[in-house]
């Protein structure tokens, strides 16, 4: 299926991202960006351009979370709002119900989306592509569906009352507070997974996507690293719906639909699998370009729909691609060198 | 996952600790069934420190599902296999890898879109010292894992003497030098033993020269190494031992000399062709 498709050989796009990438440097890019979101606010600054600004850094930070189980380990996760809906029911709760302060909520949604990950990965893990879509698909749905009957969960109408973000005593609850809150929170999201990525597991999740078989010759236990990486999105997708529940006040089960989970996953893809800076630009895509099409009203969708064809029609591997190069090492012997000492011995 | 013994290019030899006859390797009446077909039927045989041992015979006779058997991809129907005494009959892959088995595969299972430099890595996965926290904060013992693991990356890619880039995604290498890219990456496992299936299978006569010195000095690092091979004349010149089979069924065990003499051999193998290729014996299967 599309998502385990080796990507074509080299093109002139890849190759031009590829320099793109050595020009700007990762860490270069990434100020950039961080740099553009703090500014942004001073190019418009109405509440209706905060929200949108304010969504679309969350949208970043799950399809970043996304990216760890879709981009990084292969897996493909067509249910990932559920742990965006755990993590915001379970501060939501706890924050209108108890009257606990939305921080001290977060060691909670930790625990309650690594189990939610463990619960939803351990069975399904095994499974592979094909199957495993299917069951995270209907896990979703069981989430979704379970928000929707349980009276702690307020039922069909949800929680609403879920009091601002709150950081030691500093009120972050006006929009300009929270959104400048939400891009660094959404910063340090994204660095910690790009990093992730870059890291002995993250090479290891990378192993699993290209050989499975492969990579367990090579000791690596490959359904607990499946798990790490589930485990690891459910982490950020919980994280995101704490910030989620802040932001809009209220929540209920009709935020937490399929179509969220679709739209995640077309970020992450749009914007090219495995990349950081292509996923993040994907979010950003995702999420904006609706508000922007606001003009062409009841075709707004229909516009939507088409540009994301054509992207996918030009760019298959997305917006910008992830690229496999490293710094030629600088200790590499001289072929003609290496040649004798073959010939010598 | 400890058990790993660490080899480095120009590290010394690991030997057991008694010196004693106790083989590295140690297969017991292995049974290996498909359905009613016997892919692997009774095979027996021992593998010691520095050995180098070939497993030939047609096409189907069971060598690559013995191969399997014994690196835990199929579970063995009967038998045991053995490493360093210990039982790991029907282990998981990655365990048995963890207690120094390493393996090339017939068709070359390169991580393609990753760099030739991560692919040898993938090898030292086990042995690199560093946790998520640890990579999440860039801690000083992760830049010093890192960085060790890169040098020795660079040292196994020498090893092998590959000339290709290193940095670039490993599909672009040309085929003779993706095959050293999997045996720097199955050495960088760190194994007491070294199974390679089919190594010199799509290489060039030269190629095959410098293979056949590769694997000597592979085995001059200690490192057991039994392959499974075609190519007669590389397998008369570098194996100390060779095992033949024969519908899953061992029907000889000797030098090359006396191999080449034994009239079971002869009959069952030298006269077939030993080109045509045959389902069953080639692939690894993905479940």
């Amino acid at each position: 299926m599309f998502w385990n498709r080796k990507k074509a050989p080299t093109t002139a796009g890849t190759a031009r991202a590829g320099v793109l990438n050595r020009l700007l440097g990762d860490r270069r890019l990434g100020w950039i960006g961080f740099a553009v979101a703090l500014l942004a606010p001073f190019v418009s600054a109405t509440n209706y351009s905060l929200s949108v600004m304010t969504s679309a850094a969350l949208f970043v930070m799950l399809a970043v979370g996304l990216n760890i189980v879709v981009g990084y380990c292969g897996l493909l996760d067509l249910g990932y709002a559920a742990f965006f809906a755990i993590g915001a029911y379970a501060s939501g709760i706890l924050a209108t119900t108890y009257g606990w302060s939305l921080l001290a909520t977060v060691p909670v949604v930790l625990v309650a989306a690594v189990l939610a990950g463990i619960i939803i990965g351990g069975p399904t893990l095994r499974l592979r592509s094909d199957y495993l879509a299917i069951v995270t698909l209907g896990f979703g749905e069981i989430i979704r569906i379970t928000a929707n009957n349980l009276d702690v969960t307020g039922g069909p109408s949800g929680i609403y009352g879920i009091p601002g973000l709150d950081l030691f005593g500093l009120d972050l609850s006006d929009p300009v507070a929270f959104y400048y809150a939400v891009v660094v929170i959404v910063a340090l999201a994204v660095v910690g997974a790009a990093r992730l990525g870059r890291s002995r597991m993250g090479r290891a999740w990378r192993f699993i996507r290209e050989d499975e078989d492969a990579a367990e010759a090579m000791g690596i236990h490959t359904y607990k690293l499946k798990l790490a990486a589930y485990i690891a999105g459910a982490v950020w997708g919980g994280l995101a719906g704490i910030l989620f529940g802040a932001q809009l006040t209220a929540i209920s089960p009709q935020s937490f639909t399929f179509l969220w989970s679709a739209l995640i996953l077309m970020a992450v893809v749009l914007g090219g699998m495995g990349s950081t800076p292509g996923v993040v630009l994907g979010a950003i895509f995702v999420s904006l370009l609706p508000e922007l099409l606001r003009d062409a009203a009841d075709y707004r969708f229909f516009v939507f729909g088409v540009l994301l064809i054509v992207v996918m029609i030009f760019r298959p591997q997305g917006l910008w691609p992830s690229t496999a190069s490293e710094r030629a090492p600088d200790r590499r012997p001289d072929p003609a060198e290496k040649e004798e000492a073959w010939q010598a011995q | 996952m400890a058990g790993a013994v660490s080899v480095s290019p120009g590290g010394a030899p690991s030997t057991p600790p008694d010196g004693g006859p106790r083989p590295l390797l140690d297969v017991q009446d292995l049974h290996l069934d498909f359905g009613g077909i016997k892919a692997v039927d009774g095979l027996s045989f021992s593998a010691y420190d520095g050995d180098i041992l070939s497993v030939i015979g047609p096409n189907g006779a069971g060598k690559t599902s013995a191969f399997n058997c014994i690196t835990g991809f199929y579970k063995p129907t009967g038998g045991t296999v053995l490493i360093d005494g210990e039982d790991i009959t029907g282990a998981r892959p990655s365990a048995i890898a963890g207690r120094g088995v390493s393996r090339t595969f017939q068709n070359l299972r390169l991580f393609g879109e990753l760099t030739v430099l991560d692919n040898v890595r993938a090898g030292m996965h086990l042995r690199i010292k560093q946790s998520a926290l640890d990579a999440l904060l860039h801690t000083p013992r992760f830049r010093r894992s890192e960085r060790e693991a890169t040098e020795e990356a660079n040292r196994w890619l020498d090893f092998v003497g590959l000339r290709g880039d290193r940095g670039g995604p490993a599909r672009n290498l040309p085929y003779g030098e993706q095959r050293r890219v999997e045996i720097a990456r199955a050495l960088a496992r760190g194994p007491k033993l070294l199974l390679l299936d089919e190594p010199a299978a799509g290489l060039n006569h030269s190629e095959k020269m410098e293979l056949l010195d590769l694997l000597r000095r592979i085995s001059a690092l200690g490192v057991a190494l039994v392959l499974i091979e075609h190519d007669m004349g590389l397998v008369m010149q570098v194996s100390q031992r060779i095992v033949v089979l024969n519908f899953g069924k061992q029907i000889a065990d000797g030098t090359p000399e006396e191999v080449r003499r034994d009239p079971a051999v002869l009959e069952a193998y030298l006269g077939k062709d030993e080109d045509e290729p045959q389902a069953g014996d080639t692939e690894v299967p993905h479940e």
